[in-house]
């Protein structure tokens, strides 16, 4: 049997990996539908009806995937976190019943008029349910992350210790929940979801195109269906794209203020130290310092005064604490620190891609470049990797705190959970999960290769009985 | 830092907020029981129908409706832990096996329509089928295993209560699914389904009598011979009737009506014999429990504002989609 703090540590950190695609998937779509929407009931125009049919299929099965894995985590906190829940219960606690009440509530609801009704109920009401479930599921970022950010950087509560437990209570909501990560949190993770969504647009877009030869000549409704979801994505992730990576370098030092110990996890700096390097790659001299990339150093390539550029902004000489400097033990550093470089990599790999589809764009070859296109195609969920290889820096990065500074995660978990609980459901989740990823990716496949619906080219309201489920397999 | 003034020292309006969240609390665990009760309820009698077109109509009848219904469970695990933090979390961690099983339970079946509508081959069909039933049949049956043990202080896995009240809770969501049907269908569908009604209203109540004689018995400490259970267990009589003479009479708005009834005295029970304690476990009453004045003033303040609107939601949602369920209904 595995220890129950290490199993629930292991179950919490699974079920957000894999919650966590879901909410990317319908944070990222909410726009895009609400735009699909909008062109729909305006123009009247085939193309948006099909765009908007068609990746609300993929939204709805997003959302329903969602629910039911998010309802895992919130349950967690008590099942497996008591004393942490216990504790930090009236700092933590409030945020999540008012995700439930504000956000979840909306997004639920308007989900089934928006995913049924499009021929029960009139245009205008049609709209707001379209805006109502997108602002739902940005208004449940807002409170997840003004939750998660608190632990990241708490303020606005004070200790006490009841009969030897600690209780954080809340003095000062406006400092607890407009923390200094919030800001910085809640634009980084909605743009990447946003951009997470545009790059698998273009990679299915990309997938299509490429393998029926659709090219800008190409007849038939579905042929320009494709081709207009390849744009839109393009035109998405030309914006996104870079700002996500401008962004990301504002918030490194903002990290590196508030977090010390994570940003130097983030750059394996044991000793502190000025003009210290950027790495992009580091090698230890054997297999037994695998999991500290810079202990004894092989082999490694750096920027110089990089890390240190990077902390500052624009500093090369600046001064970085190491983590030998910190009392408490350090997160595991090679997660933080490889996990940090894939998420860059794929940050600035992502821009490129925007540059040159939209070079090939400005060329008129946009869907004669068949290595973009390929290209495209393996970046499908390149974006959601960048999202989890994102929070595992943010999460892994800050251990051993649960809550920074106040609390740690081990001694977060519930006192009387036993190994055999906690392995019993370790497991249970590793099975439940795997099956549920897999009929996720089968679902959306199969919707994929349905391909767009086939509608009339009248006006709005001219849509045909929805019963398009396909002849089957 | 901001002077937050009489916010962090006095309720607001001097009302009674510990008594009010450990209401609402409860109020909202029965909104979920009534609402995804009737979707438990439909998926149960769905093992009932063969016929593919019919079993469509039951799937198509809940479609629009059971992730927003299901939300009202998350929004009750959220003001739990909002309000009585140690309570969840005591509560959780102690019924950890039950807790995995009711999420388990609610996974099946929030995933099985979603599967059994992508293909239309006789095995798939038949599997997530089968999915569906057992996800809606287990789900009520562990929630009332969880609500009998968190009143009864029950820290096993399985204890005999636990069984009676989530078979009672079982038989509930039958009567709310028959009730929600009556609204949905029409013809013989209908006419079959509502045969079930009263079978289901009499196991229900026979199965709450039951741990009630139980609970004189063992428990007096409980006092369920007291003016408040007892009224609520007559009207909970009352309510039945009134289901099963709408029933045979074709009134089946009436019918319908005394669904939030049955479900809103059942929860009502489980809260009076329950209080003052707030985890009867481990001797937790609502007072020591609570939050401190100044978050739950807050939260007081953003319930208030937030619910009226929740409500709204689920009025547009459900005059949406009103009347009986068309054939053919399906994604817009």
């Amino acid at each position: 049997m595995l220890d129950p703090v290490i199993a629930s540590r292991a179950q919490f950190a699974l079920t957000t990996i894999v919650h966590i695609i879901f909410p990317v998937m319908s944070m990222g779509l909410a726009p895009f539908l609400i735009y699909f929407t909008w062109k729909d009931i305006r123009s009247g125009d085939p193309v948006y009806e099909q765009l908007r049919r068609f990746w609300t299929k993929i939204f709805a099965v997003s959302f329903v995937v969602g629910t039911v894995t998010g309802i895992v985590l919130e349950f967690e906190f008590g099942t497996n976190f008591a004393a942490f829940s216990t504790a930090a219960g009236e700092l933590f606690g409030g945020p999540l019943a008012t995700e439930g009440m504000m956000a979840f509530m909306l997004e639920a609801t308007f989900l089934g008029v928006f995913v049924f009704g499009r021929e029960k109920v009139s245009d205008a009401l049609y709209m707001v349910s379209a805006v109502a479930v997108g602002l739902g599921t940005w208004l449940s970022a807002v409170w997840i992350l003004v939750a998660n950010s608190w632990m990241q950087t708490p303020r606005g509560y004070e200790l006490a210790s009841e009969s030897g437990q600690l209780v954080v209570s809340l003095v000062d909501p406006i400092a607890a929940y407009a923390n200094p990560r919030f800001p910085w949190m809640f634009v980084h993770m909605q743009n990447a979801a946003v951009l997470s969504v545009a790059l698998f647009m273009a990679g299915v877009a990309s997938y299509i195109v490429w393998r029926r030869g659709i090219d800008a000549d190409s007849d038939g409704q579905d042929a320009r269906f494709w081709r207009k979801t390849l744009k839109i994505a393009l035109v998405v992730l030309l914006v996104t794209a870079p700002f996500q990576v401008v962004h990301g370098d504002a918030y490194g030092r903002h990290v590196a203020e508030t977090q010390p110990q994570k940003f130097a996890a983030m750059e394996a700096v044991w000793e502190t130290d000025s003009y210290v390097p950027e790495y992009i790659i580091a090698l230890p001299t054997d297999l037994s310092q695998i999991t500290d990339p810079r202990a004894k150093e092989l082999f490694g390539i750096g920027i110089p005064g990089g890390a240190s550029w990077l902390a500052s902004g624009g500093d090369p000489q600046a001064e970085i604490t190491g983590l030998n400097e910190f009392e408490t033990e350090a997160p595991p550093v090679a997660i933080v620190f490889w996990s940090f470089r894939l998420m860059v990599a794929a940050g600035f790999w992502f821009v490129v891609l925007a540059f040159w589809a939209a070079y090939r764009w400005w060329t008129g070859e946009l869907y004669d470049d068949d290595l973009l296109h390929k290209a495209f195609v393996g970046s499908s969920l390149l974006g959601i990797f960048a999202v989890e290889v994102g929070w595992i820096v943010t999460e892994v990065g800050r251990q051993p705190w649960v809550i920074q500074g106040v609390m740690k995660t081990s001694d977060g978990v519930s006192p009387g959970l036993t190994g055999l609980e906690a392995t019993i459901t370790l497991v249970g989740f590793g099975l439940v999960y795997t099956g549920l990823l897999t009929l996720y990716a089968y679902i959306v496949r199969r919707i994929i290769r349905e391909g767009p619906p086939e509608v009339d080219g009248g006006g709005p309201t001219a849509s045909p009985t929805p019963t398009e489920v396909t002849a089957d397999d | 830092m901001t002077d937050y003034g009489t916010l962090a020292t006095d309720p607001i309006f001097g009302l009674p907020l510990q008594e009010l969240w450990f209401g609402l609390v409860f109020f909202i665990f029965a909104m979920f029981l009534f609402l995804d009760g009737f979707d438990f309820g439909v998926g149960a009698l769905f093992a009932t129908r063969e016929d593919e077109a019919e079993r469509e109509t039951l799937l198509a009848a809940i479609g629009p409706f059971w992730d927003g219904n299901e939300v009202w469970l998350v929004v009750f695990g959220g003001a739990l832990f909002a309000a009585f933090p140690a309570v969840y979390a005591n509560l959780f961690s102690r019924h950890y096996l039950l807790m995995f099983a009711i999420l388990g339970a609610l996974i099946l079946r929030g995933l099985a329509p979603e599967m059994y509508e992508q293909r239309h081959d006789k095995a798939w069909q038949t599997w997530w089928g089968r999915s569906f039933v057992v996800g809606s049949v287990t789900a009520p049956f562990f929630l009332g295993v969880f609500a009998a043990h968190w009143l009864l202080g029950v820290e096993t896995l399985v204890s005999l209560p636990g069984v009676v009240v989530g078979l009672a809770v079982v038989a509930l969501t039958v009567v709310a699914g028959v009730g929600f049907l009556g609204l949905k269908t029409r013809g013989t569908l209908r006419a079959d389904l509502v045969a079930y009604g009263p079978k289901a209203v009499a196991a229900y109540l026979a199965l709450v009598v039951v741990t009630l004689g139980y609970l004189v018995a063992v428990r007096p400490d409980l006092g369920v011979l007291a003016p408040i259970p007892l009224a609520l267990v007559a009207l909970s009589l009352v309510a039945a009737g009134g289901y099963v003479v709408a029933l045979r009479e074709g009134r089946f708005t009436l019918a319908f009506a005394t669904v939030p009834v049955l479900v809103f005295a059942f929860v009502a029970l489980v809260a009076v014999l329950m209080f003052p304690m707030a985890d009867p476990a481990v001797g937790l009453t609502v007072s020591d429990a609570i939050i401190s004045m100044l978050p739950l003033n807050i939260m007081s303040i953003a319930s208030a504002l937030l619910l009226p609107l929740v409500f709204a939601y689920f009025g547009i949602l459900y005059s949406s989609f009103s009347g009986p369920v068309e054939t053919g209904e399906s994604y817009s």
